[in-house]
C-alpha cells in the first residue's frame, strides 16, 4: 500500500480521479497554472501601492475600504473579500503573517512565499517582529512602533509601505517595478 | 532561518511560484478550481487546512511540508464531501506506483492534447 507518505503518488491519484469523475480537466489545470504565473500576482498590489503614492483621494479610498477601492481592476486570483490595507509611516512599521496556516491575499499578491507559510515565521514575527525583521535586512529604528498583522481567512492585510525619495521623480512603471512583494508583506522596504 | 535565504530576489522574480515540485502546484489549483466549480466553499478548505496543519504542530517528530499538509486536508474535505473516497485513491495511487517510468497518464486520453501512435 503507498502510504500518506507518498503525497506525490496521492495528487497524482488524486487528479487522475477526478478527471475521470468529469470534475475538472488536465487543460483546466494547466490554464490556472498559466493564469497565477502571468496574470495573478504582486505586480497588482504594486500597481495599487503606485496608485496610492500618486493618487491622495485613491490612498484614501484604499486605506478605508481596500476591497472596494481595488474593485474597478477586476484583479483575478480572488481572496480579497476583505482586503485591509495598513499604511506604513515614519513612526509606524506594519508586518503581516497567517498565524494559522497562510492566508494571503492572491488577487494583490500572488501566490505566498514559501517562507510567508513557515511555522518558524508564523510564529516568531508575533513574538519578536524586531529580530525576525533585521534577519530580512530591515533594521528598524527602535522609535518606531511595529504592529504584526494576523490574516485569517475572513480578513487578509497588505502593506502600503512608503515611498522612498529615490522614487519621487520617477514614472509609474518605474515605481511599480521598485515594489517587490515582501514590501507588501512588510518585510522589507521599497 | 534557512528559509528565509533568498528573499532578496529581484523583483523581476516576482509572482514565481514557490513550489518544490509540479505536484504541489497542481494541487493548489485543483483545490482552486474545485472550490470555484462549488464542490465546497473555500472557507471550508481553510478550515480543514488549520486542522490539518494544528495536527501536525501538536507532534514534534515530523518535518513540516506545508503542501503535504495542503494536499491531506483537502483529500479529508473531498472524503467529507463523498467526492473522492480514501479507499479508491490509495488504490490509484498503489497502481501509479507500479506503473514503469513515463507511463503515468492513469485517466483516459481526452485532455485537449494529442498523443502520438503508439
Amino acid at each position: 500500500m503507498t502510504s500518506p507518505s507518498d503525497p506525490e503518488l496521492r495528487a497524482r491519484a488524486l487528479e487522475a480521479l477526478l478527471i475521470g469523475k468529469g470534475l475538472i480537466t488536465e487543460a483546466a489545470i494547466d490554464d490556472r497554472i498559466t493564469l497565477f504565473n502571468q496574470r495573478v500576482g504582486p505586480m497588482n498590489g504594486s500597481r495599487v501601492v503606485a496608485r496610492a503614492w500618486a493618487d491622495a483621494a485613491f490612498k484614501a479610498e484604499l486605506l478605508l475600504d481596500a476591497t472596494a477601492a481595488i474593485a474597478p481592476y477586476q484583479f483575478v486570483g480572488g481572496q480579497v473579500d476583505k482586503l485591509v490595507v495598513v499604511e506604513n509611516t515614519p513612526e509606524v512599521h506594519n508586518v503581516v503573517v497567517c498565524t494559522l496556516c497562510s492566508c494571503y491575499p492572491l488577487a494583490v499578491m500572488g501566490l505566498p512565499p514559501k517562507w510567508y507559510k513557515d511555522p518558524a515565521y508564523r510564529s516568531r514575527v508575533v513574538r519578536e517582529p524586531r529580530e525576525v525583521l533585521a534577519e530580512f535586512g530591515l533594521m528598524l529604528n527602535p522609535d518606531r512602533e511595529v504592529r504584526v498583522w494576523d490574516s485569517s481567512a475572513e480578513v487578509r492585510y497588505m502593506v502600503l509601505p512608503m515611498m522612498p525619495q529615490r522614487l519621487a521623480a520617477a514614472d509609474e512603471a518605474t515605481r511599480i517595478a521598485a515594489i517587490h512583494r515582501d514590501a507588501l508583506i512588510g518585510v522589507v522596504e521599497v | 532561518m534557512p528559509e528565509l535565504e533568498g528573499i532578496a530576489a529581484p523583483p523581476l522574480l516576482n509572482g514565481e511560484l514557490d513550489f518544490e515540485a509540479p505536484w504541489q502546484g497542481r494541487v493548489s489549483v485543483i483545490a482552486s478550481a474545485l472550490s470555484d466549480a462549488g464542490c465546497f466553499p473555500w472557507a471550508d478548505f481553510q478550515s480543514s487546512l488549520i486542522r490539518t496543519i494544528a495536527a501536525h504542530e501538536a507532534k514534534t517528530d515530523q518535518p513540516y511540508r506545508y503542501y503535504d499538509h495542503f494536499l491531506e486536508a483537502l483529500l479529508s474535505l473531498l472524503a467529507q464531501k463523498q467526492i473522492v473516497g480514501e479507499g479508491e485513491l490509495q488504490s490509484l495511487a498503489e497502481m501509479l506506483k507500479q506503473l514503469p517510468p513515463g507511463r503515468d497518464h492513469a485517466h483516459d486520453h481526452d485532455h485537449d492534447h494529442d498523443h502520438p501512435a503508439h
